[in-house]
């Protein structure tokens, strides 16, 4: 407020003669300032100021509310009223002048003395507060202070002055009190106080204008007067639009290039004080790097400040008592991401004094203070944000989630009965989840934990909620700081460099040719890496990106783009990990993220570009889009196929029994596994034994025809074996039909838990699993039977083989 | 009423074509343009133009002339283009020309394919004819 009131004085003393006459006249219209542009100028910064203004005075009046004799809190509160009502009446918003004088009449009184404040009180000048807010807006996009009309409230504030007695004295027009020691107060503002009173609620409202205009003068004055007192701390601050400090931002970017093309070129010089200069131009170019970043930052205050406001409403309108302790105001955060996390984080608060916090009766009936309390925490923490928010409420009853989930066809009870109760307190993010018992105005509306987490995870961040039945809830946010800059590590493919953000990398495996080689396993076609026990399905960059198989070598087993040697990135995303297979790595660095233009923005896999230090352009990778485009991930809900234990494993993600299976080797050795009990013996049969019964395979066999299956689908079994040779046979029998099944080796029988993993499954498989540390497709007998029968997927393929001569 | 344009010219191949001088922001003679897998034929790649990153468009598939794998130039003219700046490579810059509106005609109907979305018409050159570009139509 006071560099305004520094404006103010010089556009007031430029055309002193002319407006003062305009101002200490009774006139309500005030002539339109000739010089327009300074006035929409100062206006402007009006309007910001008192923003920030409106936002504090919520937070101190609600503070005021708890500490009624807090003088210095008080005067700072009428400070802010007065200074708006002050600059308003200035520039000729009456209307919004008097509303700011009616509400500073109350505190006036209050500060005096005369009322003691009360929720009512409050209210009403947070009411007025609110008020003054809207007005402000409409200023800002009409140029006037708008036709509302406020009359019912300034009487409100009229009468509120009238109905509680003044607690020594009954006398309304009492002589001033004695000045507090040192405190400004100006004798004109008792005059509308005692005034008011006699005056109707009508009056109040014509009158004001009148009554204020004249003090106008004064109050500069006294305001000039103050400014020695403030101006150390306002000094410290200017403003500065957001759209230069980009701009400032994409100059800096540009000066770190030529820096380090300044400092290739002098490299090989030997002109020391060439050399010298360029070193202390790449010292300063990196702190003023750093420096601009910071620009970008604001404390997490400005949105954690609405809060005690927040929660003292809520708690009102819903009858509780709920105080908020905040901590960590400091944290600073990128100035776009605090915008989007100002409604999450809201609704986050609205949901722990809703839901969270119980009325005092039942707090107290469980031991717990009458007072609820919502603590708001937000600290950094390796490159990010975390803000916490805990009540020390009921918390959420795993129960009741688990009805309502199962009610709305969420989950199925069998689903139910498997999870755990912190698994299922995470159902409340699903969208359309909502256990209020009952609807308030305030939320259980049901969109609502979904929401956050979408938004919060639209930034790159994540939500985590814990909560311990009767004693309260936490919802953990984790925000990365910055958009505009975020680290990520360089990598190359077919010659081109590419940027993963850090926050999906786990780790990076590299693996050297001749291990590379045998690294990857195959599941029908898709390639794994066993990273500790677990299969980790790998995504090729180059074949995502449809780049040049140049400088690749095939491995064995068939499988393409080895370079010498494996790049693996150890990825994760929605929960879920998978290998990028990448030409090479390169550094980890702060990169600064730009936007596509238009030709390049709808491809999933980009998720913006970068520009290199030596002046290249990277595309920075989306790998959310890579790894759908991959189809990595086409089950609906998101879930980490972690089995290393083999307990507790996702119903979607595959299931565990245990049964006695049959491991062997096809002829392409691939491991396959059926299922024991199908299995009634193993035959051996010479090659000649085979004969053909129209398209299919069959031997004769105890006096009936045996049909063949050949799980080696490139193998021609007949011909690999040679005519000489005998083959080896597994005789099944399914649902009462025999059938052969080919096989190079018997491995072994074992009967152990297995985890099989479904998106594995083919035409072929049922699907995959570890056993025995190596990656093992499963067949099912019925799918063979089909096969052998001429109905499944590789039926055919004894087709082209040469079996009869 | 005005009756002179103000056209920068380039040549695309043999074409000599042309973008309204108030539309074109800067010529650069060996713009760096990294590659974009996955971006449409008709996309070069991208240019740092001084931190600022730009689509980079190859103006001889935008005009859907054969592709020959010859190095092309890697002249650059940046345009204001839907209000985004687009990077045109193209094979050499010619001379701004003011041309008189009276030689103006629109193109010939047997002018087909992605070319007559872009090709407004021609002006005819005593030379030549130069073909001026709705930088609009740019894909």
């Amino acid at each position: 407020m006071v560099s305004i009131w520094r404006n103010l004085k010089a556009a007031w003393s430029s055309r002193v003669a002319s407006e003062f006459a305009d101002l200490s006249s009774p006139i309500k219209e005030k002539p339109v300032p000739s010089d327009i542009d300074i006035v929409d100028e100062l206006i402007k910064e009006f309007l910001n100021e008192s923003r920030e203004n409106l936002d504090r005075l919520d937070t101190n009046l609600v503070e005021l509310e708890k500490s009624p004799g807090d003088q210095e809190l008080l005067a700072d509160i009428f400070r802010t009223i007065h200074s708006i009502k002050g600059t308003t009446g200035f520039f000729g918003f009456h209307r919004l002048e008097s509303l700011a004088h009616a509400g500073e009449n109350l505190l006036a009184r209050v500060r005096d003395g005369d009322l003691l404040l009360n929720p009512a009180i409050t209210t009403i000048l947070l009411e007025t507060v609110d008020a003054i807010r809207e007005m402000l807006a409409t200023i800002e996009t009409t140029g006037s202070d708008g036709e509302t009309d406020y009359s019912s409230l300034i009487a409100r504030i009229a009468s509120l002055q009238e109905t509680q007695p003044p607690p020594e004295s009954t006398c309304a027009v009492q002589p001033e009190p004695p000045a507090k020691k040192g405190r400004r107060k100006p004798s004109s503002r008792t005059k509308p106080v005692a005034k008011l009173p006699q005056s109707s609620a009508s009056q109040a409202q014509t009158c004001e204008p009148g009554s204020a205009e004249p003090k106008t003068a004064p109050t500069l004055e006294k305001r000039s007067a103050e400014i020695p007192h403030e101006s150390g701390e306002a000094d410290s601050a200017i403003r500065v639009d957001v759209p230069l400090l980009d701009r400032l931002m994409d100059l800096m970017g540009e000066l770190v290039l030529t820096r380090n093309q300044i400092i290739q070129m002098v490299a090989g010089q030997q002109d020391s004080a060439l050399l010298a200069a360029s070193q202390r131009l790449n010292l300063v170019t990196s702190e003023m790097r750093e420096t601009v970043m910071k620009t970008r930052l604001q404390p997490i205050q400005n949105v954690l400040g609405r809060f005690p406001r927040l929660v003292r409403d809520l708690a009102l309108a819903c009858g509780k008592r709920v105080r908020i302790e905040t901590y960590g105001q400091d944290t600073e955060l990128d100035r776009t991401l605090l915008e989007a996390i100002r409604d999450p984080l809201t609704h986050a608060v609205r949901n722990a004094v809703d839901h969270g916090i119980e009325a005092p009766d039942v707090r107290a009936a469980a031991g717990k203070p009458p007072e609820g309390c919502v603590t708001l925490r937000a600290q950094h923490e390796g490159g990010f944000v975390h803000i916490e928010i805990s009540d020390d409420g009921r918390g959420i009853d795993p129960d009741a989630i688990r009805r309502k989930a199962i009610e709305r066809g969420f989950i199925t009870s069998d689903q139910a009965d498997r999870m755990r109760p912190e698994d299922l307190v995470q159902l409340v993010f699903e969208a359309g989840f909502s256990t209020a018992e009952k609807v308030t105005n305030i939320s259980g509306r049901g969109v609502g934990m979904d929401v956050v987490k979408a938004k919060i995870g639209s930034i790159g961040g994540s939500v985590d909620l814990h909560s311990i039945l009767g004693q309260g809830a936490t919802l953990r946010m984790k925000i990365p700081l910055t958009l505009a800059i975020i680290p990520a590590l360089i990598v190359q493919s077919a010659r081109l460099r590419f940027a993963i953000p850090q926050v999906h990398l786990l780790e990076l495996l590299r693996l050297e040719y001749e291990g590379a080689q045998h690294a990857i396993e195959m599941v029908h076609g898709v390639p794994v890496y066993r990273l500790r026990g677990d299969l980790l399905p790998l995504v090729f960059l180059r074949r995502e990106l449809h780049q040049s198989d140049e400088g690749v070598r095939y491995a064995k087993n068939g499988y393409p783009w080895f370079a010498d040697s494996l790049t693996i990135t150890v990825l994760q995303v929605e929960g879920r990990q998978f290998g990028l297979v990448v030409d090479e790595v390169h550094d980890c660095e702060e990169i600064v993220v730009k936007p596509l233009g238009r030709h390049l923005k709808g491809i999933p896999a980009f998720a913006g570009a970068t520009v290199m230090g030596d002046g290249g352009v990277a595309l920075i990778l989306d790998i959310t889009g890579l790894a759908q485009g991959a189809q990595l991930f086409d089950e609906p809900r998101t879930s980490a196929v972690r089995s290393t234990s083999n307990t507790t494993v996702d119903e979607n993600a595959g299931h565990t029994q245990k049964q006695e299976l049959l491991l062997f080797l096809t002829a392409n050795n691939r491991r396959t596994a059926v299922a024991l009990n199908h299995i009634e013996r193993l035959e051996e049969f010479h090659a000649s034994q085979f004969e053909r019964a129209g398209l299919k395979l069959v031997v004769q066999y105890r006096g009936e025809l045996l049909p063949i299956v050949n799980l080696s689908e490139q193998t021609d079994l007949i011909r690999e074996s040679g005519r000489d040779s005998s083959v080896q046979v597994l005789v099944c029998r399914h649902k009462g039909e025999p059938l052969g099944v080919v096989v190079d080796q018997i491995l072994d029988v074992v009967e152990e838990p297995v985890c099989m993993e479904e998106r594995w499954k083919d035409t072929l498989s049922a699907g995959s699993a570890v056993i025995q540390e190596r990656v093992t497709d499963f067949v099912e007998l019925e799918t063979m039977l089909n096969s052998a029968n001429g109905q499944g997927p590789f039926a055919y393929r004894f087709e082209d083989g040469e079996i009869a001569p | 009423m005005n009756t002179e344009k103000q056209y920068c010219t380039f040549f695309v191949k043999d074409l000599l074509c042309g973008i309204e001088v108030a539309h074109v922001e800067e010529i650069v003679s060996e713009s760096c343009v990294s590659q974009a897998p996955l971006a449409a034929g008709t996309v070069a790649g991208l240019v740092n133009r001084r931190g600022a990153i730009v689509t980079a468009i190859h103006m001889g598939r935008q005009l859907g002339l054969p592709d020959d794998d010859k190095p092309r130039s890697l002249t650059t003219i940046f345009v204001r283009s839907r209000d985004e700046t687009l990077g045109l490579v193209v094979d050499a810059i010619g001379d701004v020309l003011s041309v008189r509106l009276q030689d103006f005609e629109p193109p010939p109907a047997s002018l087909q394919g992605v070319a007559r979305e872009i090709i407004i018409g021609a002006y005819k050159l005593p030379e030549r004819l130069l073909l001026p570009l709705n930088l609009h139509k740019i894909t």
